[in-house]
């Protein structure tokens, strides 16, 4: 009695193999980035330094530093995200605690949802029609961050709404129920127990303004332009400037005789910039997890 | 200003949720500094009405009414009147406590906080309030050294209590609750039930139960509720001993429901 048959050791082996696959599968998925890291700082190994960083390119971008498409590149985010976190925020609050259900907000949301699918050589588009041509802003860091911000707005509404939504109603009746005004309850309650994960959302955005290429090519960025070195202040909203991006897909297609380590060394701090901050927005996460109480 | 021995009077006040019409005109009368409690099976209206009595039923969507509802002699439906400031006067306690996730002193003051100028509020103030609360709510005892923690952490009836205490540095006249011990063990309902009966007199409490000993033990009157009509409306003693109504009856009884 309950000794193993034919049957049940064929079902083991069965189990044992499902187990191995799945297992096989989900490590390959981690595979190809730990190789990717690897290999890029391989690549990478010769060039990379402090001067790397510090210095623009020089010689036709053949040598010398990626310093002002670094700078460009943070110029880009921080001025995208100065102008997308405020109004997406917003937009999402007054959806999650104003807004009754009507067929307007419908809309909206559907709008919001279909917005963030757009692709990005769409957004590249609308910003050079609207931005650069229409408003006549020029193609500048001002056109290209607005690009921008159109492309990460509605991620931001739409993780704004969840972390919104993730406040316990029971709080919002506290509220309402001592006489407080929607507006009292949004910041007294809502908005400080939902910040960190409001900033968890507006971070990982960061990432997707950096890598673009394509929005920024026809709006500000530019192939080449020299910049002072070590002067954080060196671009100005009007000017148009280099990006990591854009830097990295000039130097590996359109110039010739790069050294190899040049682009490389250009990805390898592209990656390590979005890393770094995505790093953040976990370290942010951990936090809120490890306080909330209820 | 009220000389009236009615807190709350309803009359021929009906409510529809949407297409869903769930009061069917009820005329009550509560009276004043008494603990009257709400009775009848689910989905009979009574939290329903009870929430109509600060109008929070309005922010639960799309909410009709019709029929008067007078608060202290005022008709709350008045074109003059201030939603704050009746929600103010009409306190709310729920079914699980809902403390809010800042500190026990924070949540006693976070009505104050909300209706008074900050340059009005000097510690000394807000200070007297936290005490005179937690006095009244008989925590002041457990949880003087304590003011500091987060209220989040405290045990069940503490919170229940501390969600009473919170409402009483607004000066309320009426406080309603929502079945406020049916997340509550025994020893922590006797609790709250002690303190429903040392507050009453001083507010008026309307309770919505769905313990029907609960409401035997606690309650002054006694109203009972059936598909959102008041069916009865007496003394609570009458109310168990000798009901009026057939349907009252079964229902005490346990026939139905």
């Amino acid at each position: 009695m309950f000794t193993s048959t034919k049957n049940t050791q064929r079902k083991k082996r069965q189990e044992l193999i499902a187990k191995y696959l799945l297992m096989t599968m989900t490590l390959l998925i981690i595979l190809p980035l730990i190789l990717i890291i690897f290999y890029l700082i391989y690549q990478a190994s010769p060039i990379l330094s402090v001067d790397f960083l510090l210095k623009n390119p020089i010689r036709g971008m053949r040598d010398g530093g990626i310093w002002a498409p670094l700078l460009g590149t943070i110029y880009l985010v921080l001025i995208s995200l100065l102008i997308a976190t405020p109004i997406g925020v917003f937009a999402a609050v007054y959806l999650n605690e104003y807004a009754r259900e009507s067929w307007l907000t419908r809309v909206i949301n559907l709008a919001v949802v279909n917005l963030a699918g757009v692709p990005s050589i769409v957004h590249a588009l609308f910003g050079l029609g609207a931005f650069v041509l229409f408003a006549g802003i020029g193609r500048s860091i001002l056109a290209a961050s607005l690009t921008l911000a159109i492309m990460t707005l509605p991620v931001i509404i739409a993780s704004t709404k969840e972390a919104l939504a993730a406040v316990p109603v029971a709080f919002r009746q506290a509220c309402w129920n001592v006489g407080a005004t929607r507006w009292q309850t949004i910041r007294e309650v809502v908005l400080p127990n939902s910040i960190s994960g409001i900033l968890t959302g507006v971070i990982l955005q960061v990432s997707r303004a950096a890598g673009e290429t394509a929005p920024i090519m026809f709006t500000g960025a530019v192939f080449y332009k020299a910049i002072q070195e070590g002067d954080l202040l060196a671009y100005g909203l009007l000017d148009q400037c280099m990006a990591l991006s854009m830097h990295l897909f000039t130097i590996s297609t359109q110039v010739p005789d790069v050294p190899v380590a040049l682009p490389y060394g250009t990805a390898v701090v592209l990656l390590g910039v979005v890393l770094l901050v995505n790093a953040l927005a976990i370290v942010l996460r951990f936090k809120i997890r490890s306080r909330k109480k209820w | 200003m009220n000389e009236n021995k009615h807190s709350i009077e309803t009359r021929a006040l009906s409510l529809w949720y949407g297409e869903f019409q769930a009061l069917y005109n009820v005329s009550v009368d509560i009276g004043h500094g008494l603990i009257t409690s709400l009775i009848g099976p689910s989905g009979c209206g009574k939290t329903t009405l009870l929430r109509c009595f600060n109008r929070v039923n309005e922010r639960y969507g799309n909410v009709k009414t019709s029929g008067e509802i007078r608060i202290l002699g005022k008709n709350i439906y008045d074109p003059d009147v201030e939603l704050i400031e009746l929600r103010k006067s009409v306190g709310m306690v729920f079914q699980r406590p809902n403390p809010l996730p800042i500190s026990v002193y924070e949540n006693v003051v976070f009505g104050l906080r909300l209706h008074t100028p900050a340059k009005e509020l000097t510690r000394a103030r807000l200070d007297e309030a936290v005490e005179e609360a937690l006095t009244d709510v008989g925590l002041w005892d457990d949880l003087k050294d304590r003011l500091k923690r987060k209220a989040t952490d405290l045990q069940l009836e503490q919170q229940q209590k501390l969600c009473i205490a919170r409402l009483l540095p607004l000066k309320p006249e009426i406080i309603l609750m929502d079945e406020p011990c049916s997340a509550l063990d025994v020893e922590a309902t006797r609790q709250i039930e002690e303190l429903m009966l040392e507050l009453a007199g001083r507010y008026t409490i309307v309770i919505v139960t769905h313990n029907m000993a609960q409401a035997r033990r606690v309650s002054h009157e006694c109203l009972f509720m059936l598909m959102g009509e008041l069916v009865e409306h007496s003394r609570t003693e009458d109310l168990f001993i000798n009901p009026a109504d057939s349907r009252t009856a079964d229902y005490i009884e346990g026939r139905f429901g």
